[in-house]
């Protein structure tokens, strides 16, 4: 015997989910008016977890009617301070709730446990303390002696940090003082209908934050309604297009955090375990459905060998599995068409003279699944490393010299984050000013705070979230 | 010779070959070692801690722990009664249980040696003896040498000594070397543990180049700590020494051990090290012959909570006998 | 001793007699008596005995500034997400304390209990006020410097180290806490000498952050004679910077003076304490510290 690691699943029971779940419009739960309803499931058994509704546009109408109300009204009217107690309350009450939320989101969408736990709950409740505190201090924030709000803010979330991205686009747009219609992706919206029972017990005034559940439709209705005056989306770049040409010469305020390929940068000179925890922390945290994913492993020559071996060594110890076990480093994939997606894309690898390897993992019958996977003989023109997959698939390249690290790590319509690995301080400031992107981890990865503005250049989209920069996204400045 | 970020494999075979141990040559061996950064070792400890080990796996890592520890007594007030007690508990840990498996080894100082050899006879504990002037390394080494001779002499069969850190932080590498390798010689066929006193090397990187020193100079196990300075074993140094016998295996084909110690005092603190081993360097070193923890009090943690696995209660201190 | 509570108050029986509070000093976490054994009198503004304070000597000052000292490292490596939860904790346990706090300041002050309700809940929104800073003070105070030449250059505050806090005579609740947490947000510690003739609501509020996640000896306070006590702390070599604000006009220049031996940051104002805050408190314990590093591949 050897030290096996036996299944140490996390108890469902701390969460009770409903049948079916209602619009929460106006602080309350209520049926919709049009529109039909949506399952949604257990990306790791395939198992129906609940029913809810889809947003039509009469819906839409009501919940932005509600924002506009309580925009006008008690929400608009309070005092910064107040808004500040609202938020910290919201914050509490995450933090109080956090198994329960951290277990909903495993099960609704895929990610393991120790992901949910350690990182989504914790900095959700992390942005909302934050924000908490710049409600009565907007006078300090840099955009002059008393920023105002937008107003009605639409904001379309993706489904791979379902309650963290709730988060970000909630916290800083209360914050600033304008209300909400959020809408939760179409395979993950438990969370948020969760959050949305966390504001009523925080006793939010009714309004300030409601929340539609539906598909890419509801999305559309919400963001062209001409009664929202600021646009939020997190997602893909297509969509992202989509929504900038919809709200162009509306007047609306829009920021969007879309897709990326980012380039984690691997020098001769790196601290080379660290550099390897990096590299998997970079491209098969959230099993790759991250956004500023290191999905381009972007080596140095001379290395670039020793360093997939030690790679290929640590991959072996991943674990594969049920989302709810504690030692579970990969989840689910999200849905079947991500897993689709993913499927695709890696057979255009082979097809394309790339050589594949995984490590000996066992996929469990049921469910969406898919092998940490990475990528050698990749050449920059391979479909693998140029379009973003959203799934554990890795890609590795190498580079000869700093300035062709650079072009090889620019040389895509992307620009949302990079990685550099290397032990000389100066080189990782040359770099960070070379790389077009919004986001640079200089020997780490994947670190978010909500202190830290967050976004990207050119297809990853413009406005900033976190930090003082991402108060301008909701502020009239 | 430039620096080689991965080349340890390939400086440690050209060492190997033709061993030059001027400083100069050294510290392009220990200078070339792949950095290590702080930050992203301290959280792939502290990932690698919040690993669950749960129901038959946790009472094969406890009895594990147990096989793996040398039981210590490093005290001015230690008496030949003290060290006959402890060794009845090395041979025996759990009186009530027979089949809980007897340590590793008993840890002393070399005066009271023959005492350990007298109980423990040919029983299976291994006795180890601290030696070249524990804990501060600070004698010549003419005394140093005598001191683990008059050890094996007395019939230890295992020698922790320490380094001169001295030596080693004003970059005298090729001394603290030739240290090494003269224990290394005296100790024959005996085992022979380096303790790096990791907590006054300061940094990790320090911590890698001590551990590839020892272990070029001969060492079978690197160990943390003398248990006398504080900081003494943490998890992100023994992620650093793991790491390194690691690679050093990979370029030598010689599997070199780790010894922690110093501070590890419950059952959960000696199973996140062996966590950290299995995950860091590999299954290879779950075994008394490549993974030792240095400990006293942890031994009673370990049968209580080895008691509460099999019988379902939570365990009390009076029912484990104080040695 | 006769306490208006004992015979006032409602919620005690006639027949059961109370049990009352020492109030003491508040060192490194623990509540001493001083050392010397001294206590004073605390009279209500019309002259009632309200309760009998620690008087506290130099060598308490001595060794409240030793624990001031001894948790500088702790706390200035405090995560500033951290220290803002730790002062958001303050705010709530001192809600949960609210009618007590009252009920001391009312006495103190010999306001009302509607005004001294009215300053309690203006305390715990100050508080919560200089919670937020936590993370946010180094996003405005500091900044990243376009230099002329191949650096990066960015300034950022530090805390200055420990800081002795001369608190408000008057305001005893709502004073304290606005001269103790803004040295305290920015990652100080502090010894805090209570305004001499109302120090009761003091002791109360180190009760309250004995209990609230603050490290021991990040907020030292102690009561006594101010003219006994500030002299040794605006002379104590050890200490960074004082917050005069509760010395009298006249004797800030001999403070000041004295403060001078070790070349301490001084600050004074005469703030009305329920206006809202400005960030000079918040600016005035820290040191800025410029890093620059080169750039080049």
């Amino acid at each position: 015997m050897t030290l096996e690691y036996a299944p140490a699943p996390e108890s469902r029971d701390v969460v009770r989910i409903e049948g079916s779940y209602g619009l929460f419009i106006g602080g309350e739960f209520v049926p919709p008016l049009s529109g039909g309803s949506l399952r949604t499931v257990n990306p790791a058994t395939e198992e129906t977890l609940a029913e809810v509704s889809a947003a039509g546009p009469d819906d839409v109408a009501r919940a932005v009617a509600a924002a506009r109300a309580a925009y006008e009204g008690p929400w608009g009217r309070m005092r910064g301070g107040e808004r500040a107690k609202f938020l910290f309350r919201i914050a509490r009450l995450l933090q109080e709730r956090s198994r329960e939320l951290a277990v909903l989101e495993s099960l609704d969408n895929g990610k393991p446990i120790r992901e949910s736990r350690d990182v989504d709950v914790p900095l959700a409740a992390a942005h909302f303390f934050y924000h908490a505190g710049w409600a009565d201090k907007l006078e300090h924030a840099g955009f002059g002696p008393s920023p105002r709000p937008l107003g009605v803010a639409a904001q379309v979330i993706p489904w791979n940090f379902p309650l963290l991205m709730a988060a970000w686009k909630l916290a800083p747009a209360l914050a600033a003082g304008n209300t909400c219609v959020l809408k939760p992706a179409e395979t993950t919206p438990l969370t948020a209908l969760l959050l949305a029972e966390v504001c009523q017990q925080a006793d939010l005034p009714p309004g300030v934050v409601n929340i539609l559940t539906g598909a890419g439709d509801t999305g559309a209705a919400l963001v062209s309604h001409p009664g929202v005056d600021k646009v939020a989306f997190t997602g893909s770049t297509d969509v992202g297009k989509e929504i900038q040409r919809a709200v162009s010469g509306s007047g609306k305020r829009l920021s969007l955090e879309l897709g990326g390929k980012a380039a984690n940068i691997v020098f001769e000179d790196a601290p080379i375990d660290q550099a390897v925890e990096g590299i998997v922390d970079g491209i098969f945290f959230n099993q790759g459905h991250v956004c500023c994913a290191g999905s381009r492993l972007l080596a140095q020559e001379s290395i670039v060998d020793p360093l997939v071996e030690r790679l290929r060594r640590r991959l072996a110890t991943l674990r594969l599995g049920d989302p709810l076990d504690k030692n579970t480093d990969i989840g689910a994939i999200n849905s079947r068409v991500q897993l689709d997606k993913i499927r695709h894309l890696a057979d255009s690898g082979d097809e394309e003279g790339a050589v594949r390897w995984s490590p000996p993992v066992t996929l469990p019958e049921r469910g969406y699944w898919f092998p940490p996977t990475v990528f050698t003989n990749v050449s920059q023109s391979h479909r693998i490393a140029r379009e973003e997959i959203f799934g554990p698939v890795l890609t590795v390249l190498s580079f000869r010299t700093p300035a062709e690290a650079v072009a090889k790590a620019n040389n895509t319509p992307y620009g949302l984050s990079a990685g550099i690995w290397t032990e000389k301080g100066s080189r990782i400031l040359w770099m960070a000013e070379q790389l077009e992107a919004g986001v640079v981890w200089a020997n780490t990865y994947n670190r978010f705070d909500p202190a830290s503005p967050f976004g990207g250049y050119q297809e990853s989209g413009f406005g900033r979230e976190g930090g003082r920069h991402g108060l301008a996204a909701y502020l009239d400045v | 010779m430039p620096p080689q970020p991965l080349g340890t494999a390939r400086a440690a075979r050209a060492f190997f070959g033709d061993l030059a141990t001027s400083d100069t040559a050294l510290r392009q061996l220990l200078h070339g070692l792949p950095g290590v950064d702080q930050a992203g070792a301290e959280a792939r400890a502290a990932f690698l801690a919040t690993r669950s080990v749960k129901k038959d796996s946790k009472l094969f890592a406890l009895e594990l722990a147990i096989a793996m520890i040398d039981l210590t007594t490093l005290e001015g007030a230690d008496t030949p009664g003290k060290v006959a007690a402890l060794c009845a508990k090395a041979l025996r840990p759990d009186p009530a249980d027979g089949d809980v498996p007897h340590v590793a080894a008993v840890c002393l100082y070399p005066d009271l040696v023959a005492v350990a050899r007298r109980e423990i006879g040919d029983k299976g504990v291994a006795v180890a003896a601290v030696a070249t002037a524990f804990p501060s390394g600070r004698a010549t080494l003419s005394v140093k040498l005598a001191d683990v001779r008059q050890a094996l002499d007395a019939g230890a069969d295992e020698i922790d000594m320490v380094i001169d850190r001295g030596a080693f932080l004003s970059g005298c590498y090729g001394q603290v070397y030739e240290e090494v390798r003269a224990v290394r010689e005296a100790c024959g066929e005996a085992v022979l543990k380096v303790i790096l006193e990791t907590g006054e090397l300061a940094t990790l990187d320090n911590v890698a180049r001590a551990a590839w020193l020892a272990m070029l100079g001969g060492a079978d196990f690197i160990k943390t700590s003398t248990g006398k300075v504080s900081p003494a074993s943490t998890a992100p140094v023994a992620l650093v020494m793991l790491s390194a016998v690691r690679d050093f295996a990979d370029a030598t084909g010689r599997r070199v051990g780790v010894k922690v110690a110093g501070g590890i005092r419950t059952a959960k603190d000696a199973i996140r090290y062996l966590v950290l081993a299995y995950e860091t360097a590999g299954e290879e070193w779950l075994h008394p012959s490549a993974f030792r923890i240095g400990a006293s009090s942890l031994l009673n943690d370990l049968l209580m909570q080895r008691a509460k696995q099999l019988s379902g209660a939570y365990q009390g201190p009076d029912y484990f006998t104080v040695d | 001793m006769v306490s208006p509570r004992t015979s006032t108050s409602e919620s005690h029986p006639a027949s059961r007699l109370e049990v009352r509070k020492t109030y003491k000093l508040f060192i490194g976490g623990a509540f001493p008596r001083s050392e010397s054994g001294r206590s004073y009198p605390v009279l209500a503004p019309d002259g009632r005995l309200l309760a009998n304070a620690a008087r506290a000597s130099r060598k308490d000052v001595r060794d409240a500034v030793v624990a001031g000292r001894a948790a500088v490292a702790r706390w200035k490596a405090a995560t500033a997400y951290n220290k803002g939860q730790v002062l958001y904790r303050v705010a709530e346990m001192l809600e949960g304390h609210g009618d007590q706090l009252a009920r001391e300041v009312a006495e103190a002050e010999a306001s009302t209990i509607r005004a001294a309700r009215r300053a309690v809940a203006a305390t715990v929104d100050r508080l919560v006020w200089y919670a937020g800073w936590a993370d946010k003070f180094a996003q405005v105070a500091g900044s990243a410097n376009p230099v002329a030449g191949p650096f990066f250059n960015f300034s950022l505050p530090e805390p200055t180290g420990v800081v002795g806090v001369l608190a408000p005579r008057a305001s005893s609740l709502l004073g304290l806490v606005s001269v103790l947490a803004p040295p305290v947000v920015t990652g100080n510690t502090v010894v805090v000498l209570a305004g001499e003739e109302r120090p009761l609501p003091a002791v109360t509020l180190a009760e309250v952050i004995a209990t609230a996640d603050v490290p021991a000896g990040v907020v030292n306070i102690l009561t006594g004679r101010s003219a006994e006590l500030a002299p040794v702390l605006a002379a104590h070599m050890d200490v960074n910077a004082i917050d005069l604000s509760g010395a009298e006009q006249p004797d800030r220049a001999e403070l000041n003076r004295l403060a001078a031996g070790n070349v301490k940051r001084v600050f004074a104002s005469d703030d009305d304490w329920t206006a809202p805050p400005t960030l000079a408190r918040l600016r005035a314990f820290v040191e800025t510290k410029t890093v620059w590093h080169t750039v080049g591949c």
